[in-house]
């Protein structure tokens, strides 16, 4: 099931939700996408390298915060676009790991392509770290 | 960095062949759940010979593709001053197992912006009939000396 258009307006919140990212996580994504830059899981490298800590990929950031809107819209063959710009970096505690907040709200309705524009929030500390994160996702 | 490489295009990759326990691992690592990912009967359902890809998943392709730009001599990046900027991915249709892709990329855009160089690419990503299936658009940003 899909949403139906006619029922959305812009500014709706259609997801909310709090995903705790752990070390395991970035071990798991590093081998998952191949990315496997030590400053994503050796806390020495990324201190050598300035960093206050390891971080997050920010691909796994992205991924992560697409999924607010693939479960909303029913699934990811209903993303047509989806756009990301990284602004800040995610620290992961090797014991408490970082809790990410993710919202996504309507911020456009094209009823004619039958789509619709998800702005997508994601907080770390409380501070944006993605900007302009748009996913256009089709409708019913 | 040497901005004569705006325009450049890179020979295409090796064909990359999708496979449905790697959709599913890639899907996991991203804390996927719906099932379109993960159960070939839900795809087929939904008109997909296999399970689809999230929509990151095109970053596998982007990234061996953006090797090839940050090896080339003549382009002149010191890789340890890359940060990623920006990502992009806009779809004809989705990624799904059993898919064989391949990927070009071309340098649209070297820009030198107070010291920094941004660099961003598209990476065009087709199947094995050479239908086209995604772009990813990449900038990175080359920090420059401080």
């Amino acid at each position: 099931m899909s949403p139906r258009i006619s029922e959305l307006s812009v500014g709706d919140v259609v997801s909310e939700r709090t995903v705790e990212v752990s070390r395991d996580s970035l071990v798991r994504y590093a081998g998952a996408s191949g990315d496997f830059n030590p400053i994503h899981y050796r806390d020495d490298v990324a201190g050598s390298v300035g960093l206050p800590g390891v971080l997050a990929h920010g691909m796994l950031t992205m991924g992560i915060a697409a999924e607010a809107a693939i479960d909303w819209a029913g699934g990811a063959h209903r993303v047509r676009d989806y756009q990301v710009r990284f602004t800040r970096p995610v620290v992961v505690d090797p014991e408490t790991g970082a809790t990410l907040e993710v919202i996504g709200k309507i911020g456009a309705l094209d009823t004619e392509a039958g789509t619709a524009r998800i702005d997508l929030t994601v907080r770390f500390g409380g501070e944006t770290v993605l900007g302009r994160a748009q996913a256009v996702v089709s409708v019913d | 960095m040497n901005p004569a490489i705006q325009g450049r295009v890179y020979p295409p990759s090796a064909p990359y062949l999708v496979g449905r326990e790697k959709v599913r691992e890639f899907a996991r690592a991203v804390f996927a759940t719906d099932p379109i990912s993960f159960d070939p009967d839900v795809a087929v359902a939904a008109g997909y010979r296999d399970v689809v890809a999230p929509p990151t998943f095109g970053v596998l392709l982007q990234e061996h593709a953006l090797k090839q730009v940050i090896n080339d001599e003549e382009a002149g990046i010191d890789f340890t001053r890359v940060v990623h900027g920006d990502q992009r991915f806009r779809f004809t249709r989705p990624i799904v197992a059993g898919d064989e892709l391949t990927a070009i990329l071309t340098v649209t855009s070297v820009k030198s912006i107070g010291g920094h160089s941004m660099v961003t690419a598209d990476t065009a990503i087709s199947d094995g009939a050479g239908d086209h299936v995604v772009t990813a658009t990449s900038t990175i940003v080359v920090r420059g000396d401080e």
